[in-house]
């Protein structure tokens, strides 16, 4: 998926920037607000991460002129202000979302997903392997024509072995993507979720290998 | 609030009393007045009838044959008769010399013919009023001066003065009655403007710092003008305190965003399990330090706003489905269900910011509580009174600590690995009680913990 960041902080941006490319997502960063309505202008955006407080300006102003400028791009905004009547100033601007700084960025990308998927609009990433089709966006999985519903944590670890297939994530690594960091059963409960994405996957060509010690792999037969 | 100022005197007291003691002062002045007055009135009574009867006597006086002949005329008498049966007295003398009636009447010196003089005497064990008038009788060959006194006990005219005294006794009284009324009028509208004032001062939140803009008597101008002034300074004050934290949090959670993200994005890098449950600490200290921090705004906040709540006609079920959307993609991280139930639209007088930011931190303890693949109940109820209970299926409260767990900075004994500050409760409890409302705990029987806040 195609970010904009408008995020005046070169180390948080730099740090979000990372990430977004870790998991795969196209990202450009405007540090000021007018690369902001450049970017904005010119470019075609899943979605727009703001920042409020910026070297020229207050992000609320870009979140107005975009608005106004019938762009409807999903918004999140990033700020660090928590004053409640600053957060509902912020949705009735045209905000669709937002995170208070310091952010979790499984929670960024949840409340991604959950605007992506309100607004249903904008570019698909559907996924066609051996014989399931996985709308990411949608949280919808089919498989040989019938409809799966999955639960969230599922979705996400089959966001994550779909994208790679053929390659191997260790255990660790899926339980930071899956859980939070107040959880601290993590590691064990992956089986759980990776028992319940076999059953799930069960009629199609596609299988999770578990390789002792090493982690797991998605297989394409 | 009762933080009292140190007190001199009252002014309603002042004012009371110089106005009944001026009244008072004024009513017993013109009790005096009158009754002064009215016993000159009837004294005058008295002397000019005195004074025509004496007049009458000397004019019935002539020198006949040489010799003083005088016939006292009984209508001379008559006319001094009263109800009181006054007794009357009389003495003639001819030049000094004695002739008839009591002799023991005193004489005055008499000036001019048939100029009467008037005394008042003790006379035969009363008081008597006392006239005397003199005439010069000439004859042939003989000039004689004739003095006549005549005296008259005083029962009728102290009977009449008795009668005016009460009367004017009666006015005096009634005249202090009616100013004392008046001066309790008085006072109470004067200080009433103060306490008008007072109220308005009192009623105010301390989030409305608005000049005064009612009218106030001349005399309050000033008190008012500065009362202002005042609040001036002291919205401009809060707004840079506000200003200040708002600020403030940017500058110190920016920062710390930047070190989650790195820590997070260096997690998905590093293999060494030391180095990854090091990063993990550090994500969940920054966690931490943010939470309290937000919690600490928020806590500052509602205790700002609590004095004073913005109270809006508002749907709580409305308002619970907006916070229910908001934290949806939460719960989903956990797949955790969050299950509205209400009957239908529960409209409350309430302030929403506060009301949500209660909510919003009994939905987080539930959400962060919550076994995953669970579910979170929230149900909305109009009656008895507007209640909202949310209900996990979590660990549920230590048993014996029910009660204190809504206090400051107390966490269970139970929240060992959950991120918190403490203050989540104690934010929802004082917007209850704000709300004249109360916060209940309690655990579920099939396990969990149940929070219902009701307004």
């Amino acid at each position: 998926m195609k970010f904009l960041l408008v995020e005046d902080n070169p180390e948080l941006a730099e740090a979000v920037l990372s990430r977004m490319k870790i998991d795969g997502h196209v990202i450009d960063h405007a540090p000021t607000l007018d690369d902001a309505f450049a970017f904005a202008d010119t470019g075609e955006y899943d979605l727009i991460l703001l920042d409020i407080m910026l070297p020229d300006g207050d992000g609320r102003s870009f979140l107005k002129r975009h608005r106004a400028g019938e762009h409807d791009t999903p918004v999140i905004v990033l700020t660090a202000r928590s004053q409640v009547s600053d957060r509902i100033g912020l949705l009735d601007l045209g905000a669709d979302d937002y995170v208070t700084k310091p952010f979790d960025h499984a929670e960024l990308e949840a409340r991604c997903r959950a605007v992506l998927r309100r607004r249903a609009g904008s570019a698909q990433t559907v996924t066609e392997l051996g014989g399931v089709v996985f709308d990411p966006v949608a949280g919808q999985l089919t498989v040989r024509g019938n409809v799966v519903a999955l639960r969230n944590r599922e979705l996400r670890l089959l966001e994550l072995l779909i994208r790679a297939p053929g390659q191997i994530f260790s255990k660790q690594k899926l339980a930071d993507r899956l859980f939070s960091y107040d959880d601290d059963v993590s590691e064990n409960a992956i089986e759980v979720y990776i028992g319940r994405l076999r059953r799930h996957l069960g009629a199609s060509d596609l299988k999770i290998t578990t390789l002792r010690s090493l982690g797991y792999r998605l297989d394409h037969d | 609030m009762t933080d009292g100022a140190p007190i001199s005197g009252s002014l309603r007291n002042r004012l009371v009393a110089i106005l009944v003691g001026g009244a008072a002062v004024l009513a017993l002045l013109l009790f005096f007045a009158i009754r002064g007055y009215a016993t000159q009135v009837a004294q005058q009574g008295q002397d000019s009838i005195l004074g025509a009867a004496v007049t009458s006597i000397l004019d019935a006086a002539a020198i006949r044959f040489g010799t003083v002949e005088l016939d006292i005329p009984y209508a001379s008498f008559s006319m001094l008769t009263t109800e009181a049966d006054d007794r009357v007295f009389h003495a003639v003398w001819q030049d000094g010399q004695f002739l008839s009636g009591y002799e023991a009447l005193p004489p005055a010196a008499t000036t001019g013919d048939r100029l009467p003089v008037y005394r008042t005497v003790e006379f035969a064990g009363a008081p008597v009023r006392l006239v005397t008038a003199s005439r010069t009788l000439i004859g042939a060959d003989q000039r004689t001066r004739i003095t006549v006194a005549l005296a008259q006990t005083q029962d009728a005219l102290a009977g009449t003065l008795q009668g005016i005294s009460r009367n004017a006794a009666l006015f005096g009284a009634g005249f202090f009655a009616l100013a004392t009324m008046l001066a309790f009028w008085a006072t109470s509208t004067t200080i009433g403007q103060l306490s008008r004032l007072t109220t308005s001062v009192t009623r105010r939140g301390p989030q409305d710092l608005s000049p005064f803009v009612k009218p106030v008597p001349a005399e309050m101008g000033p008190l008012v003008a500065s009362l202002n002034s005042l609040m001036g300074r002291l919205d401009h004050s809060l707004t840079q305190s506000e200003d200040f934290i708002a600020e403030a949090a940017h500058r110190v959670r920016t920062p710390l965003a930047t070190v989650r993200s790195y820590a997070e994005a260096t997690l998905q890098r590093v293999d060494k399990e030391e180095n990854r449950k090091a990063l993990r600490s550090m994500v969940r200290a920054i966690d931490e330090s943010s939470r309290a921090a937000s919690q600490l705004l928020d806590h500052a906040m509602i205790t700002f706003r609590a004095d004073h709540l913005d109270r809006h006609d508002i749907d709580l079920v409305d308002l619970v489905q907006e916070l229910v959307l908001r934290l949806t993609p939460i719960a989903d991280m956990r797949d955790l269900d969050l299950r509205v139930d209400a009957a239908g639209p529960v409209t409350c007088s309430a302030d929403p910011i506060l009301l949500q930011n209660a909510i919003r931190n009994i939905l987080d303890n539930a959400l962060k509580y919550s076994p995953p693949d669970g579910v979170v109940d929230i149900r909305v109820r109009a009656d008895p009174l507007p209640c909202i209970e949310i209900c996990d299926q979590g660990r549920g409260f230590p048993g014996d600590s029910l009660d204190s767990l809504a206090g400051r900075f107390t966490r269970g004994e139970n929240s060992q690995g959950i991120i918190g500050s403490g203050l989540g409760l104690t934010i929802a409890k004082d917007v209850a009680t704000a709300h004249g409302g109360a916060l209940r705990l309690s655990n579920r029987p099939e396990g969990g913990a149940c929070v219902s806040l009701s307004l």
